[in-house]
């Protein structure tokens, strides 16, 4: 009985593992790292999704929209309600029809969505010389291992191998599937000026701009996972008392 | 056990009152109450049928749920989507539960029915039993497979695009079929809808099915791992025995289903889905959800498309032969020597078949799902035949209470040791 359970338990996770490995195995090995929202306890690390959210804003949001972000969701990474109408109020939110028929521009509130950088795919692709720049909502939870995906391309601009012609308007990463990519490479040292003092190193910026990313892809990490600790424990007292209960009606049986 | 249901008696007026008129008491207490008796020497896999239908109302209820908040439109699901995800209360909660209760769901059915081939629970009497779990699969996998198409991502439609095509195998008349289930040119807005509203449905079906499942159950009761029929002062009644093992089964089975739901809620999804549908940009490789990868990997064996199709249809037909494919009449592989180990072999074939089904048809793979889709019919259709005349089976006991087998606590034999 025993055996029988453990060969089931082990071809569980022999299936499960294999289709996981299988489909996790395309692309470029990329190296793990250890965020703050692994684990059983995972948290975001406010402060680096709040610096991460400076990159995007100074950086990615020329090109990337963010089309899930509500400005109301700033809240949740520990930025004030002040703040948030400020950044709100930065960007040109388009409204409408009026009273007179017509769509009228007006400054973001914190019920709208952040604002495409482009009207649509063809408008990016006519600026971005056929490129296009992906909404990044989602893309930390769109890549296999996407922090650490995310973390090693952009800090993957390295020279390309000597023999590898790179063509006109892509970019060698080390990363990249293919290695040719059209975007040039977003971050230098110093390219923004972080609120908190931090210095603005391409790595320090990359690890950042992934906090607020993978905050942005999956925002209620925090909330499920604290949920499952509440489950869990609820689970293991109640089967618990089951086992009992089950071993003392089965007494006379045995 | 058939035909003998007792007659309870209830102690409260008007439990009585309403059971003479409607006896939905009797009903349950010839269920699963005291009036339905139970082997005694069933083991914790008989607990995968009860987990099952707690599987199937969990995803009908977080289903109908979700489909308050769902929009079916390929301009607008995966949008409703991300909105349950950040923006319905407790909607990220209600999405993974029914995505991972998806994949629990066939991990729960899986081995119950992988328990079945082992004790022999297709054999006669209960061919019919066995075969209408066969006909449950087949409606989890149609449900499952248009489930996965609702959020209307990447995988979501080149999946839906790779297995309605399949179709176009039939010969002459498979280009219609195709347009016929498109309801169009391409999987598009019409196929999307059809889709949800057939997912919607066929889950009421398979319930319907339960019920026969059950009905047919209750006719001889169930196997056990002896396999032998049992006498009388061997049964227990199921309630309360069985209902109490099983409610500690589902203790432990939630437990397994949170570590899931909680903290890899992604971990059997593929990253693509979290990409919108573009019909203009083919993912790389397109792998169905992990409970399907032994059926891709047995349609990708056969270099012919239409002989592919019909491998893995059969794959699921051969199930329906198998209470007359074996031909050995004892039960319980725990009696039977050989059977045993080519159970194990078939388990590994089956692995083997799910890894295959996820890389990409190419060099050594090729090579090794061919053999193991050779052997996997080669087993139902030659083994089992054959070993029934040439196998000896160890000598079976008068009772379940009187193993022949050493045994090593427990009240039943020991099965696969």
């Amino acid at each position: 009985m025993i055996l029988a359970w453990r060969g089931t338990l082990a071809t569980i996770g022999l299936v499960l593992g294999l289709a996981h490995a299988a489909a996790a195995a395309e692309g470029v090995a990329v190296p793990s790292r250890s965020w703050s929202f692994d684990g059983i306890f995972g948290t975001y690390d406010r402060a680096a999704a709040q610096r991460g959210f400076q990159v995007y804003q100074n950086v990615c949001a020329g090109c990337h929209g963010v089309r899930f972000l509500a400005f109301r969701n700033l809240l949740d990474i520990g930025l004030d309600e002040e703040t948030v109408r400020a950044v709100a109020a930065e960007r040109t939110v388009v409204d409408g029809p009026d009273d007179g028929g017509e769509m009228y521009e007006r400054p973001g509130r914190l019920s709208d969505r952040w604002p495409s950088p482009f009207a649509n795919e063809q408008a990016a692709r006519a600026a971005m010389g056929g490129a296009y720049p992906l909404d990044l909502s989602l893309i930390a939870k769109a890549r296999p291992q996407g922090p650490d995906y995310l973390y090693a391309l952009l800090t993957g601009y390295h020279e390309p191998p000597a023999d590898m012609a790179v063509p006109d308007g892509l970019y060698y990463n080390a990363y990249f599937p293919g290695h040719l990519i059209a975007m040039p490479p977003p971050l230098s040292d110093g390219a923004v000026e972080y609120a908190d003092g931090t210095e603005a190193t391409v790595a320090q910026m990359a690890s950042d701009v992934t906090y607020f990313l993978t905050w942005l892809a999956e925002p209620k990490l925090e909330e499920r996972k604290q949920t499952g600790i509440k489950v869990v424990l609820f689970l293991i007292v109640l089967t618990a008392l089951l086992y009992a209960y089950k071993r003392r009606i089965w007494a006379d049986v045995h | 056990m058939s035909g003998n249901h007792t007659q309870p008696v209830f102690r409260n007026g008007l439990v009585r009152w309403v059971d003479d008129r409607l006896p939905i008491f009797t009903i349950a207490y010839n269920m699963v109450g005291p009036g339905y008796p139970t082997p005694r020497n069933l083991n914790y896999f008989w607990n995968f049928g009860s987990l099952a239908g707690l599987v199937l109302v969990l995803q009908i209820m977080t289903g109908i749920v979700l489909a308050m908040h769902y929009t079916p439109h390929t301009s607008m699901a995966f949008d409703s989507v991300e909105h349950i995800m950040r923006d319905v209360n407790w909607g990220w909660l209600l999405r993974y539960a029914h995505a991972n209760g998806a994949s629990m769901f066939f991990i729960v059915v899986y081995i119950h029915i992988f328990r079945g081939l082992y004790y022999g629970s297709y054999k006669p009497p209960r061919e019919l039993l066995w075969m209408l779990g066969v006909v449950i699969l087949l409606l989890m996998m149609a449900t499952a497979f248009m489930g996965y198409v609702l959020p209307w991502g990447q995988m979501s439609f080149w999946g839906a695009t790779v297995i309605t095509n399949l179709f176009s195998a039939v010969p002459v008349f498979g280009e219609s079929i195709v347009t016929w289930l498109w309801g169009g040119f391409s999987v598009d807005n019409p196929t999307l809808n059809r889709f949800y509203s057939l997912h919607y449905l066929l889950p009421f079906v398979i319930v319907a099915v339960v019920v026969l499942h059950i009905m047919a159950l209750h006719q001889f009761g169930s196997n056990n791992p002896v396999g032998i029929d049992v006498r009388k002062k061997d049964m227990i009644p199921f309630h309360p025995y069985y209902t109490v093992k099983d409610l500690f089964g589902i203790g432990v089975f939630l437990l397994f289903f949170s570590a899931f739901l909680f903290w890899a809620p992604n971990m059997l999804g593929h990253p693509d889905n979290y990409i919108p549908a573009n019909p203009l940009s083919t993912p790389a490789h397109i792998v169905p959800e992990w409970y399907f990868l032994p059926f891709y990997a047995i349609l990708r064996a056969i270099p012919d498309k239409l002989m592919g199709v019909i491998a893995m249809f059969a794959s699921i037909g051969v199930l329906f032969l198998l209470p007359w494919l074996d031909t050995s009449r004892v039960r319980s592989a725990n009696f039977r020597p050989i059977y045993r180990v080519l159970f194990w072999v078939l388990v590994l074939d089956c692995v083997l078949l799910t890894y295959i089904g996820a890389k990409p048809p190419e060099g050594i793979y090729i090579t090794l799902g061919r053999v193991a889709t050779f052997y996997y019919f080669f087993h139902f259709l030659v083994l089992l035949p054959l070993l029934g005349k040439i196998e000896r089976p160890l000598p079976l006991p008068d009772s379940i209470t009187k193993p022949v087998l050493p045994r090593s606590g427990g009240l039943a034999a020991q099965p696969a040791e």
